[in-house]
């Protein structure tokens, strides 16, 4: 049964490890992955902790549907408190890692404590085992993976690992599995490191009984064709999320020059189409790749066809690793796209807050905020290529004064540069926006202002509000499993509305989050995708629980309450731009200046968003500093949390 | 009745290397999810991103039926698939030893050798796989399928052939 999968409490310190079954009553109320995994991280942390000390505690987890028929269960997601901001760390992966933790018995991981020496955990059928990882330290991300299943002699082996960045504390690296697969967002990778954890290694034969095999056969066929007759799962299956930055970039929705633009322009090269074509041929006609079990395939796989990295294979490149070394940075080269997103790949760094960190520094360089002495003689130009690829080397080893700096992410760097460098970075809670470009749309603006890991794009982002969709599919969409009656706007440009459309889809992910599911199997790129009302099938015929949509709804908004009880334990407040839900400044006062004709001139109007900021609090049930009231707490039944500090 | 052609056919470049197939698999014969249990397996080369499905080719001269020592594998004409008799088996893994595709598995939780039965003739791994990678066809339209592929490489050789020899004229 995938409900009879357990939890390990593993402290590096003394070697304790603890096996235990997660009770029924808290599956019913976290019901797993990212909720379950917030709720054990609120209870399993004090206040004011070190992130980076042997205090904080990482939770790795599986969905309650990992490994089952659900289309897609490959998510994995990794926990902590953040060493960016201090708030809520949180990262999210696919590949083929939670399946195999929960073939070896395990869907909860918490790690406590520091090992004394580099080690690795090794997960075998029910066993847990901690291992001496001194002869892997210091090696990237995938010859640490291939290392493992040597000295293991198993090559069905699964490992969720760190690469240098990681070892190095850089605080924003990212936990990875297979060949690009990452947990890139709030700097887990750190985390691991801080704690001489280079590694767990999975593998596992353990059954998972299903509930009912064949009904679960059946609409696990339904469910796939709903998925892949979406028209954008198609195109993800042909072109991956490169896409994207074609269809975004065209009306003007890409950040360039940091955020001076909106818009990239001559960038042929670095079109979905010319990447499609570097792949086809390096690789052939069938180059898409997918995750554990899923249909979409939306990860490409070349070779980098040219210069000095010739003939090197990777996965990739998505839509981020395009802001990161393309439209931020201003550079327009294929190879560099190509060579950037494998260096990251690599190293375990984040490829969204690399990029956009240098980015932010070659706005300081222009702007003589930061000299050549700051940068070692790094001619840190926009449009500079090989300034941007040496920085991402730097960043991962801590080289020079810059790379040593820019590796304590976007806050203690600006502390640290000085002057008024703080003003140019873009940031919400410490962690660096996406290269999307929010300003013309107010709906995505208010989802990347109140995510709760900082600014995000897959914590509550209403991407289908770009389709300007008749005001009855939305109606339909988002008037279920809990009525709205409010207003609703077709129009992108628009603010009525959106806070409700906000608070629709950050429980929508935090479901799919403690499912283990995709993101693209749901309500985020395409409108015809499963939600609430389909989930409760594809629940019971997998692991027997019962559960209606509303009920996946309440698990889904306690558990986003217990990140936001998380957030503000650590210093949350309204409007405060370290560690509020509060956008950079140039949101409000830089208007578009490229685009469509309804996106150039549009800024966000800071008297809507605080309005807007008001009604998102009023259905979350929080007061107008964010707070929630205490009749929230009680109808979400966290009022007595935490329950067992630990 | 009639006998049934139709075969697995497996195109490697097409495997996205998802598993899916390994996940119904287990689900459709045991009732569960483990990929340890599917008689059919992704081999993977991740390093290069290859990824070739295998299974058993239901060989007309088998040698796993060859070798076993008390018969308990047989044909079944009717839809081309050999099977194995788990009354008559003696568990001694002869077949297992000499598969030349490693189609024949050893189940160490059941005891029992396991192998792909086409799913009584609605392979399930089939009905999932969404790019086609696998494939279940009429046995004598499998080379068909090549012979096109190949012959359009020629087609356009010869055009190319065509166009230079126009161009130097």
């Amino acid at each position: 049964m995938a409900l009879n999968r357990k939890i390990a409490y593993i402290d590096l310190s003394t070697g304790k490890i603890e096996i235990k079954p997660i009770p029924l009553d808290v599956r019913k109320k976290f019901l797993g992955g990212r909720g379950l995994d917030a709720y054990l991280l609120y209870n399993h942390t004090e206040k004011g902790i070190d992130p980076l000390g042997p205090k904080n505690t990482m939770m790795v987890s599986g969905g309650v549907l990992t490994a089952t028929l659900a289309s897609a269960t490959a998510r994995t997601h990794v926990m902590a408190k953040s060493p960016l901001a201090g708030m809520i760390g949180s990262a999210n992966m696919g590949g083929f890692f939670a399946p195999e933790l929960a073939w070896a018995g395990f869907h909860h991981l918490v790690i406590k404590g520091k090992a004394e020496k580099p080690v690795y955990l090794w997960i075998h059928n029910g066993k847990i085992e901690i291992r001496d990882a001194r002869n892997i330290w210091g090696k990237t991300v995938t010859d640490t993976q291939w290392a493992i299943r040597e000295e293991l002699g198993d090559e069905d082996i699964k490992s969720l690992v760190i690469g240098p960045a990681g070892e190095n504390l850089v605080r924003i690296a990212n936990v990875m599995t297979g060949i690009k697969n990452s947990g890139g967002r709030t700097g887990m990778g750190a985390v691991m490191g801080s704690k001489n954890l280079k590694a767990i290694a999975a593998r596992g034969t353990m059954d998972i009984k299903i509930a009912h095999p064949k009904e679960a056969l059946e609409y696990n066929k339904r469910f796939i064709d709903q998925i892949t007759s979406a028209k954008v799962n198609q195109t993800q299956g042909t072109l991956g999320t490169p896409f994207i930055w074609g269809a975004t970039n065209s009306w003007g929705g890409i950040r360039t020059r940091n955020f001076q633009y909106n818009q990239e322009l001559y960038c042929d090269e670095i079109e979905p189409e010319s990447i499609d074509e570097a792949c086809a041929e390096t690789i052939g006609p069938y180059h898409m790749t997918g995750c554990f079990g899923c249909q979409v395939h939306c990860r490409a796989k070349y070779k980098i066809p040219t210069g000095p990295y010739a003939g090197v294979y990777d996965e990739g490149p998505e839509y981020t690793s395009q802001g990161a070394f393309c439209g931020e940075p201003d550079c327009r080269s294929l190879e560099t796209l190509l060579v950037g997103n494998h260096l990251v790949d690599q190293y375990g760094m984040d490829n969204l807050e690399t990029g956009s960190l240098i980015s932010w520094a070659m706005e300081l360089y222009e702007l003589g905020i930061l000299t050549s002495k700051e940068t070692d003689g790094l001619d840190l130009r926009f449009g500079n290529d090989e300034a941007l690829l040496e920085m991402v080397t730097r960043i991962c080893y801590r080289k020079g004064w810059l790379g040593d700096t820019l590796a304590e992410g976007g806050i203690i760097a600006s502390e640290k540069i000085g002057k008024n460098s703080f003003d140019y970075l873009i940031q919400v809670k410490g962690v660096s926006n996406l290269h999307s470009d929010e300003r013309a749309t107010p709906a995505l603006a208010l989802n990347v202002a109140t995510a709760s890991r900082g600014s995000d794009h897959l914590r509550s982002r209403p991407a289908i509000d770009l389709y300007h969709l008749p005001e009855g599919v939305l109606r339909k969409i988002y008037s279920s499993p809990v009525p709205y009656d409010g207003p609703l706007s077709s129009e992108h440009t628009e603010y009525i509305g959106k806070p409700w459309q906000v608070f629709w889809q950050e429980n929508c992910y935090m479901a799919v989050d403690c499912l283990g599911i995709c993101k693209y199997h749901t309500v985020f790129l395409g409108a015809t995708l499963p939600n609430f009302e389909d989930w409760p099938k594809v629940i019971y015929y997998n692991t027997g629980l019962e559960l209606t949509p509303r009920e996946i709804w309440d698990i889904a908004e306690r558990c986003n309450m217990i990140e936001r009880l998380f957030n503000l334990r650590e210093g949350l407040q309204r409007e405060d731009l370290y560690r509020g839900d509060m956008l950079n400044h140039r949101y409000f006062d830089e208007p578009c200046q490229r685009g469509a004709p309804d996106v150039v001139g549009r800024a966000i109007d800071r008297e809507k968003f605080k309005k807007m900021l008001d009604e998102f609090y009023e259905y979350k049930g929080l007061d107008q500093n964010g707070v929630p009231k205490p009749e929230t707490l009680k109808r979400l039944g966290v009022d007595k949390e935490p329950s067992h500090l630990l | 009745m009639e006998p049934m052609g139709k075969v697995l056919v497996i195109s490697p470049e097409k495997c996205t290397g998802c598993r899916l197939c390994e996940l119904v698999c287990s689900v459709f014969h045991d009732g569960v999810s483990n990929a340890a249990r599917s008689r059919i397996k992704i081999m993977k080369w991740e390093s290069e991103g290859l990824y070739i499905p295998m299974s058993c080719q239901q060989c007309q001269d088998a040698p796993c039926m060859i070798v076993c020592p008390v018969k308990a594998i047989f044909r079944d004409e009717k839809l081309n698939r050999v099977m194995v008799n788990h009354d008559i088996c003696i568990g001694c893994r002869s077949c297992v030893a000499v598969c030349p595709f490693g189609a024949m598995n050893f189940n160490v939780i059941d005891r029992k050798n396991f192998k792909c039965d086409l799913c009584d003739g609605d392979p399930q791994c089939v009905r999932f796989c969404e790019v086609k990678a696998v494939d279940y066809v009429d046995a004598d339209r499998v080379s068909t399928a090549k012979k096109k592929a190949a012959a359009e490489k020629i087609t356009a050789a010869q055009r190319q052939a065509v166009a230079l020899e126009s161009e130097l004229r």
